[in-house]
C-alpha cells in the first residue's frame, strides 16, 4: 500500500491509464484515493438509482457493474442499476420529470435532455471540470449536453454506426476498399447485387439504424428538415435528389428490407445473407462471440460516403447521462458522473465496450481499444463526425418527436418502396413536420 | 350543567329534532345507495377520473414533463388533415372488422364441434385454449420469426416445396403486412370466442334438441331456430368483448411491426403512443385515444341494441 500514496495515484490518473493499471485493487485503491480528493463529496446517506438503456456488448455492462461497485466501495453511496430497452428510457424519463419522482440518474439517448431541460440539474461544474481535464468535448457533445448557456447533460458516449460490409464480396465487386462517395457508393451497392452478395438497410420502423441512413442520405444531398430557425424547408430540390438516390440504392437492397427493425440486418449479416449493412460494430462482437471466423477474418467496418455536399453527414446515436433536478442528492450524483469520466474508470469502460461506445472527450483517442483491433478504429472519430438531431435546427424536443415519429424514415420508406411519388412522399413527411414544429406553410 | 348531568344519570338521551342526516343514515331506500358507494367511488377514481383526463389533455398542448394550455380544437384540426391518422382509423377498422368476423364465425365453428361428445374432450378443450393463455408479447414474437423476411420458416418450407421462388415479404409489403398482423391476431383471439360460446351453448338444454327432433327438424334447421336464438345474449357479450379488444389492440402490432412499413399497420392505439408518450406529444395522442371512444360506443351500441332487443326474451315473440 505504500507504493499508492493518494497524491501519486492521482497525478497518475491525469494520464491515458493502460488496462493493467485500472484492473482488479488498483481501481478500488485509486477509487478510494479519488473519493477523498473530489471536489464533489456526496450527501451524507445519499443513496442513488441510476436507469440505462440496456446492454448491447456484454462486456460493457460487466465493465459498467465493476466501475458501478468501485464507486460505491469508495463514496459510500449504494448507486442501484435499473435496465431498460433503449426505447423505453425516453418515455420513462419523461414521465418521472413530469411527475417529479424517480430514478436520480436517466441515461438516455440523444435528446433525452432536451426533452425537459428545466427538470435537468445545472452539471455546468462537471463539464468544465471534465473538459479542461480530458481535452475538450467534441462539438455535438457540446450540442447535446448545453441549453440556454448551461450543461444540463453529461454526453458520456456514442454509438457509432458505420457501415459493416464483407471483404471478399467487396473486392469480387472490383472495390481495393469501401466507396468513399456517393457515386462510387452507388456503384458499389449495384456490383454487390449484381453478384448475388446483396446488402440492405433498415427501412421499417427500425429507430437507429433506420433513423441514422436515412439521415445520412438526406444531408449528403443537402436536404434538411428544418432550417436554424426550426422552420420546416423539407420540400426542396436536394431532398428529391436524396430520394431518387435512395431509390436507386433500394432497388439493389435484398428483398425485406420495409419490413426491418433494428435487429433484422445484424440476423441477416451474421447468417451471410447479406454482405454489408448499417449496424454500430455488435455484429462483429456478435460473430467473435459465436466464434463465427470465416466473419470475423472476413468482415471490417467503414464510415460512411461523403456526398455532393462534401462532408460527412453521419447520425450516430449519442448518450447523455441526466442528473434529475427532483433528485435529494446532486452532489452525488455530480460525483458519479465525474467519477465515471476519470481516465482510470472509462479508460478501461471504452476498452471492455470494444468499440461499440466513443468517447465524446479528445482525450480519449489514445484510447488502447482503437488501436489494438484496426478493424474498431473508424469508431474513434463518430464523435467528431456526427451531426446532432434535428442538425440545422434545435435539438429540442421537437427534434426528438421527429425522430420518434419517422417522419424523415417514412419519406424514404413509401418513396422507394413505391407507395408514393418524389413529390406525394415529400408533402406528407412536410405536413407531418409542420405538425411538430406548429409551423403551418 | 348539572341538569345535564342528572340527565345522564337518568338515562334520558338530550332531547333534540331528528334531522335529515338521521332519517338518511336509516332510511332503507338509502341504504342501498350506502353499500354502492364504495363501487362509485372505484368507477369514478380509476376510470371516470382517467377517461376525463385523457379527453381534456387532447384539448391542451400538454407534452411530456410540461404542463400545458387550453389550445382548444387544435390538435384535433391538425389530426383532421393528417393523412397518417385517417390511414390509422382505416387500418383500425379493417383490423377490428376482419379480425373479428373470422374470429367469431372460427369460434362459433369450434364450440359447436367441441360441445360434441368426442374421445379426451376436457383435453382437447384445454389446448384449445392455449393461444390465448400464451401471453401476447410472447406469441408476438413467435411470429415475428414466422414472419421474418429472411429467416421465415413459412417462406422456407415453401420455397423447399419449390412452390414459390423467393420468400415472402410478409411484413414489408404493405397489404401482406396488414393481412399478417390479422391473422396473428385471430390466432389469438379465437379461443376466447370459443370456450364463451362453448359455455353458452353448454346451458341450452337437450329437452329443446330433443324436442326438435321428434317435430323432425334438420341439424341446420335446429341450429337456425334453436342454438342460434339462444346463444344471442351470449353473442352479444362475447363480440362487445371481442371488438373492444382488437380495436385496442396494442401488443401485437408493436411488437411485429411498429405500425411500418409506411404506418400500414399503425392502429389509432399505436399511433397514440408513438405520438404521446415517445414523441412527448401527449395532448395529440390523447386526441387520437379520444377519437377511439365514438368508434366504440358504436361497437357497443350495435352489440346491445341490436342483438340483444329480442322481445321473445321477455316472454313475447320475436318480431
Amino acid at each position: 500500500m505504500s507504493m499508492f500514496t493518494r497524491r501519486n495515484l492521482l497525478q497518475g490518473g491525469t494520464a491515458v491509464a493502460a488496462a493493467g493499471i485500472v484492473a482488479g485493487s488498483g481501481l478500488t485503491r485509486w477509487a478510494e484515493a479519488w473519493a477523498q480528493d473530489a471536489a464533489w463529496k456526496p450527501e451524507a446517506g445519499a443513496e442513488l438509482t441510476l436507469l440505462r438503456w440496456k446492454r448491447f456488448v456484454q462486456s460493457e455492462e460487466d465493465s459498467f457493474m465493476q466501475l458501478v461497485a468501485a464507486f460505491t466501495k469508495a463514496s459510500g453511496v449504494k448507486l442501484t442499476v435499473v435496465n431498460e430497452s433503449l426505447d423505453d428510457v425516453q418515455p420513462k424519463a419523461s414521465v418521472a420529470a413530469n411527475i417529479g419522482s424517480g430514478p436520480d440518474l436517466f441515461w438516455g439517448l440523444y435528446s433525452l435532455p432536451h426533452l425537459f431541460p428545466a427538470k435537468c440539474t445545472d452539471v455546468t461544474d462537471v463539464a468544465n471540470y471534465l473538459g479542461k481535464k480530458y481535452g475538450g468535448w467534441v462539438p455535438s457533445a457540446q450540442v447535446y449536453g448545453r441549453s440556454g448557456g448551461k450543461w444540463i447533460a453529461i454526453p458520456v458516449a456514442y454509438n457509432g454506426n458505420v457501415m459493416n460490409y464483407r471483404i471478399a464480396a467487396m473486392q469480387k465487386a472490383g472495390f481495393k476498399e469501401f466507396p468513399k462517395t456517393t457515386d462510387a457508393f452507388l456503384e458499389y451497392v449495384k456490383s454487390t447485387n449484381k453478384n448475388k452478395t446483396p446488402g440492405g438497410m433498415a427501412l421499417g420502423h427500425a429507430s437507429g439504424d433506420g433513423n441514422a441512413w436515412v439521415h445520412w442520405c438526406l444531408w449528403a444531398f443537402g436536404g434538411n428538415l428544418v432550417d436554424a430557425k426550426d422552420k420546416v424547408i423539407i420540400d426542396s430540390p436536394e431532398t428529391a435528389k436524396s430520394l431518387e438516390y435512395a431509390k436507386q440504392l433500394y432497388d439493389n437492397f435484398i428483398p425485406g428490407t420495409a419490413a426491418w427493425n433494428d435487429a433484422f440486418n445484424n440476423k441477416a449479416f451474421l447468417a451471410g445473407e447479406i454482405s454489408w449493412t448499417n449496424n454500430g460494430v455488435s455484429i462483429y462482437a456478435a460473430a467473435k462471440a459465436d466464434k463465427k471466423q470465416d466473419i470475423v477474418d472476413d468482415m471490417d467496418h467503414a464510415l460512411w460516403p461523403i456526398g455532393p455536399v462534401g462532408k460527412p453527414t453521419e447520425f450516430h446515436v449519442a448518450y447523455p447521462l441526466i442528473a434529475m433536478k427532483y433528485s435529494k442528492y446532486p452532489l452525488a450524483c455530480k460525483s458519479f458522473m465525474v467519477f465515471m469520466l476519470e481516465a482510470q474508470n472509462y479508460d478501461k469502460w471504452l476498452i471492455d465496450s470494444v468499440g461499440y461506445l466513443t468517447h465524446p472527450l479528445n482525450a480519449y483517442d489514445k484510447n488502447p481499444v482503437w488501436t489494438s483491433d484496426k478493424k474498431l478504429t473508424v469508431c474513434r472519430d463518430v464523435a467528431k463526425r456526427t451531426l446532432t438531431a434535428g442538425h440545422l435546427g434545435s435539438v429540442g424536443e421537437k427534434a426528438a418527436s421527429a425522430l420518434a415519429d419517422f417522419i424523415v424514415l417514412d419519406m424514404f420508406a413509401s418513396y422507394v418502396s413505391g407507395r408514393e411519388t418524389v413529390k406525394g412522399s415529400i408533402k406528407i413527411a412536410e405536413r407531418q413536420a409542420q405538425r411538430l414544429y406548429r409551423s403551418r406553410a | 350543567m348539572t341538569d345535564v348531568a342528572a340527565d345522564r344519570r337518568l338515562g334520558k338521551r338530550p332531547a333534540r329534532d331528528i334531522t335529515a342526516w338521521d332519517r338518511l343514515k336509516v332510511n332503507r331506500n338509502w341504504l342501498g345507495a350506502w353499500y354502492m358507494v364504495p363501487a362509485a367511488a372505484f368507477l369514478l377514481l380509476f376510470l371516470a377520473y382517467p377517461l376525463l383526463l385523457g379527453v381534456w389533455l387532447s384539448f391542451t398542448d400538454t407534452r411530456i414533463g410540461q404542463a400545458g394550455e387550453f389550445v382548444g380544437l387544435e390538435n384535433y384540426e391538425w389530426l383532421w388533415e393528417d393523412s397518417v391518422f385517417w390511414m390509422s382509423v382505416f387500418n383500425t377498422l379493417l383490423y377490428t372488422g376482419v379480425a373479428s368476423i373470422i374470429k367469431f364465425a372460427v369460434g362459433l365453428y369450434l364450440a359447436l364441434l367441441l360441445n360434441r361428445h368426442m374421445p379426451f374432450k376436457a383435453i382437447i378443450r384445454a389446448v384449445v385454449l392455449i393461444p390465448f393463455i400464451v401471453p401476447t408479447v410472447l406469441s408476438a414474437i413467435a411470429f415475428w420469426w414466422l414472419y421474418d423476411s429472411q429467416f421465415s420458416i413459412i417462406s422456407w418450407t415453401l420455397r423447399q416445396l419449390g412452390l414459390i421462388a423467393a420468400n415472402i415479404n410478409f411484413l414489408g409489403d404493405v397489404w401482406n403486412a396488414r393481412w399478417s398482423t390479422i391473422f396473428a391476431n385471430i390466432w389469438r383471439g379465437v379461443p376466447f370466442v370459443a370456450i364463451t360460446l362453448l359455455a353458452g351453448l353448454q346451458t341450452i338444454s337437450p329437452s329443446l334438441y330433443e324436442a326438435a327432433t321428434i317435430d323432425g327438424a334438420r341439424s341446420w334447421q335446429m341450429f337456425r331456430h334453436v342454438t342460434f336464438p339462444l346463444l344471442t345474449p351470449i353473442i352479444a357479450v362475447v363480440m362487445t368483448f371481442s371488438v373492444l379488444f382488437t380495436f385496442t389492440d396494442f401488443q401485437l402490432i408493436w411488437v411485429l411491426t411498429r405500425g411500418g412499413p409506411v404506418n400500414a399497420t399503425h392502429l389509432m392505439a399505436t399511433l397514440s403512443y408513438q405520438r404521446a408518450i415517445l414523441g412527448g406529444y401527449l395532448g395529440e395522442g390523447a386526441a387520437i385515444a379520444t377519437a377511439m371512444i365514438p368508434f366504440l360506443l358504436a361497437a357497443i351500441m350495435i352489440s346491445w341494441f341490436g342483438l340483444q332487443r329480442r322481445k321473445w326474451q321477455q316472454g313475447g315473440s320475436d318480431g
